[in-house]
């Protein structure tokens, strides 16, 4: 993979204000054990142009807030707290109209491109109904132009646009659903986890594709993935969540050369490359989202756990460098907090374990 | 298959108690008679013989002459045969009318009253033996619309006005242009084809409710949402489509049950079709009928399957590669 160079060009229009914002968001799912917290108050802020990747691991929420953003939900599930789009209000609109903003304004790309086509429709299908339910009196020319003009960039040939799905193959098909997704220019996009059913080379393909999405379409992204070798190659920011909840957020590098969070570390340590020489894991496993831990969702498999993340949750915190990120060990290296020699003291093991087993 | 099935219906019929002389004329004659009388039709033969000389002959589509009344198979098929199709036809039409729409409703408004609502129904039609459906409707429709036919394929003087031209009713009918013929004969046709098409619905219900929640689960559906489709878009054109493609290919394969359906329900409405020829020559122990019209009727299913592959490869064109 030729090494993407992320200084080549940084969003400028920052005085337009964030194309999209969630504040305190919250996702949860109904069932018989009580609401799953799947997504639990979650905030950050997307630059137009942009692009955040989101990690952690599978089960953390991640595919949720993407869903979540675009209202793309089960039954049963709710969303609280605030989420704007463009300056509006997304939480306050009626079902109808988040509809149509989907599509439009907010996009998705999913992880299974075979299956994400109607296998009976063309593709040419696809876009016609696809635009046409967007714009009642777009015309059959104008279709035709814009669809061949989104397969281009995508280097699909325009003598395929009459074909059916299975006729292409696994990274064509996900080229197909980006070009789907960005026939209709929208400002907003999710990724969740784009390659993870592609080889290395389509995988490189389809990033080279997502990175060169602001340049070609000034669309902002979230691209969800659980490869941090994705992340360094085409994200401006990072969020990593972990139990629902956004832990650590910044500047792709920062994050990555000095992670403030004991989990954003120890995800960086677990990471597979050739100059990797024994396998670092995170002991235990991710809690459960109906009755998560008290204090600090982490604490349980947190090497630097100490008593006060036991029983009080930590404070979001700016940690310079445009970073922020949520822990109390790293509060009280970087002398943000002061605690007394009882919160400060290491957690017991008994205490990790018996929390483990909660 | 074909194969399988004639060599079932040659043995199960001469395992079963009785023959073709006997029914017609036992008790009449005595013994040396009797016996003279089946020497005469070959029915003392070794059974093998029989049934080899049998499959020759089907091999040349010569289904024989019937023994008790010595017509020709082939002209019972023809002169029977139209009566049946457009009873089944109709019967496959009100089959869909009812259960595509019915299933779609159900699966998408999955467990709650409505859907229960429809399942019940799907199961009572599905469960209910035909002649006690036929009678029913029969008994509702008869205090509702006092004239209407409820027996028959048509009243006399239709029989008596159209002009047979083609063997079936219908078409003979609309040929010569009688509108009050056609009417008639469409008003005849009504309960006889709901009372067959609610059995078939049953099975389409149900059949099109799984599918339907199958395919609203589909990935592409979900693709398809977050693209902004409308909801009822994303139903027909993606859920339900593909919901489809199986409801094609098992209601092809009811086909049978539809022959076996209407057997029963010519007999209900006393129709002149080959269902009531079938009942009153298993009677008889007509050996040579019954071969026949159960080989015909197999030829049918088989036909109808291969209808039904070239429909599958019109509507999915994964097929066609």
């Amino acid at each position: 993979m030729t090494p993407i160079d992320l200084q080549e060009e940084q969003p400028t229009d920052v005085d337009r204000g964030p194309v999209l914002e969630a504040r305190d968001l919250r996702v949860w799912y109904g069932t018989d054990r009580g609401p799953v917290r799947a997504v639990d108050g979650v905030s950050f802020a997307l630059r137009r142009g942009e692009i955040l990747g989101l990690v952690g691991e599978s089960g953390c929420g991640k595919s949720t807030l993407g869903r979540g953003l675009l209202g793309l939900l089960p039954d049963g599930a709710a969303r609280d707290g605030e989420l704007r789009f463009d300056g509006r209000d997304m939480l306050a609109l009626k079902p109808r109209e988040q509809h149509a903003m989907r599509g439009r304004d907010l996009g998705m790309i999913f992880q299974e491109p075979l299956t994400r086509l109607n296998p009976l429709m063309r593709i040419s299908e696809h876009f016609s109904e696809t635009l046409k339910t967007h714009d009642k009196t777009i015309s059959r020319a104008e279709i035709e132009r814009r669809s061949l003009e989104a397969l281009r960039t995508m280097g699909i040939p325009p003598t395929r646009f009459r074909a059916y799905p299975h006729e292409f193959s696994g990274g064509m098909r996900q080229r197909l659903m980006i070009a789907l997704t960005l026939v209709l220019r929208p400002a907003f996009v999710v990724a969740d986890e784009p390659t993870t059913a592609l080889d290395v080379l389509v995988e490189a393909q389809i990033i080279r594709i997502l990175h060169d999405l602001r340049r070609d379409y000034d669309t902002s992204l979230l691209l969800i993935t659980h490869n941090l070798g994705i992340i360094a190659e085409a994200c401006d920011r990072v969020a990593v969540m972990y139990a629902g909840e956004i832990v650590e957020i910044g500047e792709a590098r920062e994050v990555f050369t000095r992670p403030r969070h004991p989990y954003t570390r120890e995800l960086l340590r677990s990471t597979i490359s050739l100059r990797t020489t024994g396998l670092n894991y995170i002991d235990g496993a991710p809690p459960d989202l109906v009755e998560p831990p008290a204090g600090c969702r982490f604490h349980p498999r947190c090497p630097d756990a100490m008593n006060i993340c036991a029983s009080r949750h930590p404070v979001d915190r700016d940690h310079g460098a445009g970073t922020r990120a949520a822990c109390w060990a790293t509060d009280l290296v970087q002398g943000l907090v002061t605690l007394d020699d009882h919160e400060a003291a290491p957690l017991p093991r008994e205490e990790i374990s018996v929390a483990d087993e909660a | 298959m074909m194969w399988v099935l004639l060599t079932i219906v040659f043995f199960l019929l001469r395992v079963a108690p009785g023959d073709p002389v006997s029914a017609a004329v036992g008790g009449k004659l005595n013994e040396q008679a009797l016996d003279a009388r089946r020497a005469a039709l070959g029915l003392d033969r070794p059974m093998i013989v029989q049934y080899l000389e049998y499959l020759g002959n089907v091999v040349h589509l010569d289904f024989g002459k019937t023994i008790s009344d010595n017509r020709p198979v082939l002209d019972i098929i023809k002169d029977q045969g139209g009566a049946t199709l457009t009873l089944t036809l109709g019967a496959f039409v009100f089959a869909l009318v009812i259960g595509l729409p019915l299933g779609r409703l159900a699966g998408r408004y999955r467990d709650t009253p409505l859907d229960a609502g429809i399942r019940i129904f799907g199961v009572v039609s599905y469960a209910a033996p035909i002649f006690w459906v036929g009678i029913m409707l029969v008994l509702l429709v008869v205090k509702v619309f006092p004239g209407w036919p409820t027996n028959d394929i048509g009243s006399v003087v239709t029989k008596f006005t159209v002009q047979p031209k083609t063997h079936v009713l219908l078409l003979d009918a609309m040929l010569s242009g009688n509108q009050d013929a056609v009417l008639d004969i469409l008003k005849h046709h009504v309960l006889p084809c709901l009372t067959l098409g609610l059995l078939l619905s049953g099975v389409i219900i149900r059949l099109v409710r799984v599918n339907v929640i199958q395919a609203m689960k589909g990935d592409y559906v979900e693709a398809a949402r977050a693209r902004g489709i409308p909801e009822g878009r994303v139903i027909r054109k993606h859920a339900f489509r593909n919901a489809l493609v199986p409801v094609i290919t098992v209601i092809g394969l009811q086909i049978a049950l539809t022959l076996s359906g209407a057997v029963l329900t010519e007999r209900t409405f006393n129709w002149p079709g080959l269902g009531t020829e079938l009942v009153q020559y298993v009677t008889a122990r007509d050996y040579i009928a019954v071969q026949g019209l159960v080989t015909f009727f197999a030829i049918i299913v088989v036909i109808v399957s291969v209808l039904v592959d070239i429909l599958n490869a019109l509507v999915d064109p994964r097929v066609r590669y």
